[in-house]
């Protein structure tokens, strides 16, 4: 495919993968937020929930929030890196963001499987579901955004597009985020 | 210094330190978020401050450092401040709406009762689930699932309008 | 200078920032069906939806049928069981509004319009833009699958209330319910990706001197719908993936006996389904004024005011979805502040109207085909917004809601922007698209032959409604309330009504398919018309402008200027003496 005239125009001052990468991150704000939203309204209707919260393994929650901010860390150093133009220590910094993002889910699947195992499925009540359903959506993010990332990596290597190694980052530090907010909601409220 | 962050803003100085420096605030703040409703816990526990009380630290620790940790990102991991203004706006106006949309809809939701209703399902359901999480019986989470549709009223009677 | 076409593709020049290397030869699957050309994914979008349209079409005409004419087998469908009924309708329902109004009004005419408009040759992401569609082509396909799997397709109703919808034993559809939720969750993610494509492209790839302002009001408002769609639809995503569980896993986030809400739901749907009428609303306003200032050969009144009114339309319709609620248990109090809400936006959109009146205010009108259209349009979404104060003031929709009156009074609304404007966007840039002309007289049957059955079907259902003629009824006969005198005649009077229109539209189809193959050859602007489209070749080969991407050097309504002879003056035609 050849590249259109529309790709090179940069009329906001500002490139347009980034720009687009905002975009993407303001229509993933309202997603998250109907769910978190929806849980929060139920959450405060329903205090009888906090039995069921305390079943949640918080320490578990806060390693996964430590494995998070370190692998934003990597992302933003990687972004770092491809700004002095140095493509394959980016293309270094970002797998080792995805290998964050792989213990995130390793140690999710560990809890959940241990939680499954005593009983509290999906179906078990409607705070359950909000569980699952929540940390299940970001897990898809946080599994998307390590597709997308090696991809990257595999550019940057050969110092190919590296602008977007800034724009990967800037969408893994939202799934950061929502995890920021969904690990207090999910872990400590109990 | 973060004001030269941003690699449209045409210096490639290295920033490492600084990205460390803040990665070491959020997880200082992490570790204030998990402790202190803990402590606030074990203070209620020991008779220190009442039901009340622990609510708030529960809410500032847990929830008002979340809202730091997430500015601080936004603002020197995603770099907003750098960006055009617009780029604020929109991520504001989206959380804006955010809130527009759980205003409108709490009152319904979030309450189990308001003028001339009453949520009486819901109510039932926060009965049943104190009841048994007291009891400390309940294995599979409080609700325990009823049999589909067995003993449910056909449905959409859940509010019912008192006169 | 020149008035041709061809005078102005001459000026079009001005070598900085010309396309190169568009010289390929694609074979047919890469031509049609795997392109990244902004115009052919435009078509697809466009053909899509049509066909899509037929089947709205034939969903409607057997159900109407069927409550015209109860138990009747029903020529072309058979007899119509309740079940069927139930799934007919809410196919009908999804399929006019998911699959035909938004994307044919958003997505095939933003992706044909809007990179020829603001001067450029493709849209930013061509490869996101071509996944779109094919993402949308994928939820169109699996909507259609479940009318074929066991229980038949989705009976839930098109806003799928649960636990209506949550249930098999309430709405007798077994796997179809499930593909319905996953057949609209997945058109949504295609229109995601689509409307940031756009939004995008408008903001970075405008042609150089192309200042906002310049910016043609459709674009406009096909922008202003997609950055509403992105920012409404969120939590319906979110709804979906609860629906999907409810459905099939046993959770309860609906079910208020496990502690969920079905309340909740609703918000959800109508937070997103209320913004979503402006979704398609402000595209369709943007066409008719991009037709009225052309037909009426004058400036448009107040440009700016239209995009300021349009922005505020925006923002208020985030203030107003509780309004469809009003009898769904919501708290009184809520629903004053959403009544009084929903009468304030109806001021900028009237004010919209009265700009278009004002446009056509001492123009010098010219009664084309699409010019009728426009009219039409105005004349027709008046009556549908006049009708919704009734229904969005909470007293009055009490006694309202659910009757024939709020489905007339939304088709009044929905049927001039889906069909009525959409027909204006045809026929005024088919010539533009497929370089013939279409047949004015064919153009003009198809026109009144659309219009006054669109009339006779619906002033009857408000007539019904008024009477309390409850809607979602499948054999009037079991309801005597619903069968006083002369009510079945007013059903059946509708019904035949819209086997007319419907049979109108073959008019349309034979003219649209026989010009585009062997209509009368068009010139690149033969409307005479100033946007940056009318620049191009009719039509526009691959990378759009072959003599250079255009620059832009003052707004898109300069008609009838004083200091020029003729009555136009293109964007891309430089100054003289520049």
């Amino acid at each position: 495919m050849i590249r259109p005239v529309a790709t090179t125009r940069e009329m906001t001052g500002m490139p347009t993968g980034r720009l687009a990468v905002w975009w993407v991150i303001a229509s993933e704000i309202v997603i998250f937020g109907g769910v978190l939203g929806s849980y929060i309204m139920h959450r405060i209707g329903h205090p009888e929930w906090e039995y069921q919260a305390a079943h949640t393994n918080t320490m578990a929650g806060a390693f996964n929030t430590v494995v998070l901010l370190t692998s934003s860390l990597a992302a933003v150093l990687a972004h770092n890196a491809a700004e002095q133009k140095n493509g394959p220590k980016a293309a270094r910094f970002l797998m080792l963001t995805c290998l964050g993002g792989f213990i995130f889910l390793v140690v999710k699947s560990v809890e959940w499987t241990n939680e499954i195992h005593h009983g509290y499925t999906l179906a078990s009540s409607t705070f359950w579901s909000f569980y699952y359903m929540a940390a299940g959506l970001h897990g898809l993010h946080v599994i998307a955004g390590m597709v997308i990332m090696l991809f990257v990596a595999a550019d940057a290597r050969k110092n190919k597009e590296l602008q977007r190694v800034e724009n990967i980052g800037i969408y893994w530090h939202f799934v950061d985020l929502v995890w920021i907010f969904l690990f207090p909601l999910l872990y400590i409220a109990k | 210094m973060s004001d030269t962050a941003h690699a449209s803003a045409g210096s490639h100085g290295d920033h490492s330190k600084h990205y460390i420096k803040i990665w070491a605030i959020l997880l200082a703040l992490l570790v204030v978020s998990v402790v202190g409703p803990i402590i606030g816990e074990k203070l209620e526990h020991g008779g220190t401050i009442n039901h009340h009380m622990r609510l708030i630290l529960t809410l500032i620790t847990a929830f008002g450092i979340a809202i730091v940790k997430a500015f601080m990102v936004v603002k020197h991991f995603m770099h907003i401040n750098l960006e055009k203004k617009y780029v604020t706006y929109m991520v504001t106006a989206m959380v804006g709406f955010m809130l527009v949309f759980f205003g409108g809809t709490a009152p319904d939701v979030l309450e189990h009762e308001g003028t001339h209703w009453e949520n009486v399902s819901a109510k039932e359901v926060v009965k049943r689930g104190q009841a048994a999480g007291a009891a400390g019986a309940e294995h599979h989470g409080g609700a325990a699932h009823p049999a589909e549709g067995s003993h449910v009223p056909a449905a959409p009677v859940e509010q019912e309008v008192k006169h | 200078m020149s008035s041709t076409a061809h005078g102005h593709a001459a000026s079009v020049g001005n070598g900085h920032d010309a396309p190169a290397g568009h010289h390929h030869n694609p074979g047919f699957i890469e031509k049609y069906l795997w392109s990244t050309d902004h115009k052919m994914i435009g078509f697809q979008y466009l053909f899509t939806g049509m066909a899509m349209a037929l089947i709205g079409g034939f969903t409607v005409y057997a159900f109407r049928m069927q409550i015209a004419f109860p138990g009747m087998s029903i020529p072309g469908y058979g007899r119509v069981t309740a079940g069927d009924y139930n799934a007919l309708v809410t196919t009908h329902g999804t399929v006019m509004i998911f699959w035909v109004a938004m994307p044919v009004l958003i997505a095939a005419l933003g992706n044909y319009l809007i990179p020829l408009m603001i001067g450029c040759d493709d849209m930013v992401f061509p490869r996101l833009n071509r996944l779109s569609y094919q993402i949308f082509l994928v939820s169109a396909l699996v909507l259609i699958s479940s009318f074929f799997v066991e229980g038949g397709a989705f009976g839930g109703a098109w806003t799928s209330y649960p636990p209506l919808s949550s249930k098999s034993q309430y709405n007798l559809t077994g796997v179809g319910s499930t593909l319905w939720v996953v057949a609209v969750a997945l058109e949504f993610v295609a229109f995601l990706l689509g409307g940031i494509n756009f939004v995008t492209t408008v903001m970075n790839s405008r042609a150089p001197g192309m200042k906002l302002w310049d910016v043609p009001i459709v674009v406009w408002m096909i922008v202003l719908a997609s950055i509403l769609f992105m920012a409404s639809v969120g939590p319906l995503v979110a709804g979906a993936v609860m629906l999907i569980f409810d459905q099939n896993f046993h959770t309860g986030f609906f079910d208020p006996v496990k502690g969920g809400d079905p309340v909740l739901w609703q918000h959800l749907f109508w937070f997103f389904g209320h913004p979503e009428v402006y979704v398609v609303l402000l595209p369709a306003m943007g066409i008719v004024a991009e037709v009225i200032t052309v037909f009426s050969r004058k400036r448009l009144f107040a440009q700016r005011t239209v995009i300021m009114t349009a922005i505020a339309v925006g923002i208020i319709s985030f203030f107003v979805w509780a309004h469809h609620q009003f009898v769904a248990g919501i708290d009184p109090r809520m629903a004053n502040v959403f009544s009084v809400t929903t009468l304030i936006i109806s001021i900028p959109v009237a004010e919209m109207v009265f700009v278009y009146i004002g446009t056509l205010y001492g123009g010098s009108i010219r009664l084309t085909t699409p010019m009728l259209w426009a009219l039409a349009f105005i004349a027709e979404f008046l009556l549908g917004g006049v009708t919704g104060i009734f229904l969005g003031a909470s007293g009055a929709d009490i006694y309202f809601h659910d009757t024939y009156f709020v489905l007339a009074h939304f088709h009044y609304t929905f049927f001039p922007i889906a069909f009525i404007a959409v027909f204006a966007a045809i026929t005024h840039w088919f010539p533009k698209m497929f370089g013939r002309t279409l047949n004015e007289t064919f153009g003009k049957v198809h026109f009144w032959g659309t219009v006054i059955p669109f009339n006779c079907i619906f002033i009857p259902l408000f007539v019904l409604g008024v009477r309390g003629d409850h809607r979602r009824i499948y054999d009037y006969r079991h309801f005597p309330d619903s069968m006083q005198a002369g009510m079945q005649d007013l059903r059946v009077f509708a019904t035949l009504s819209l086997v007319v229109l419907l049979a109108f539209q073959v008019v349309f189809l034979v003219n649209f398919f026989y010009s585009m193959f062997k209509g009368p050859k068009a010139p690149a602007n033969p409307w005479h018309a100033n946007t940056l489209e009318w620049a191009a070749p009719s039509p526009p080969p691959h990378g759009n402008f072959p003599e250079g991407l255009p620059t832009v050097y003052r707004g898109p309504y300069e008609y009838s200027h004083p200091d020029r002879k003729e009555d136009y003056w293109p964007q891309h035609i430089a100054p003289e003496g520049a």
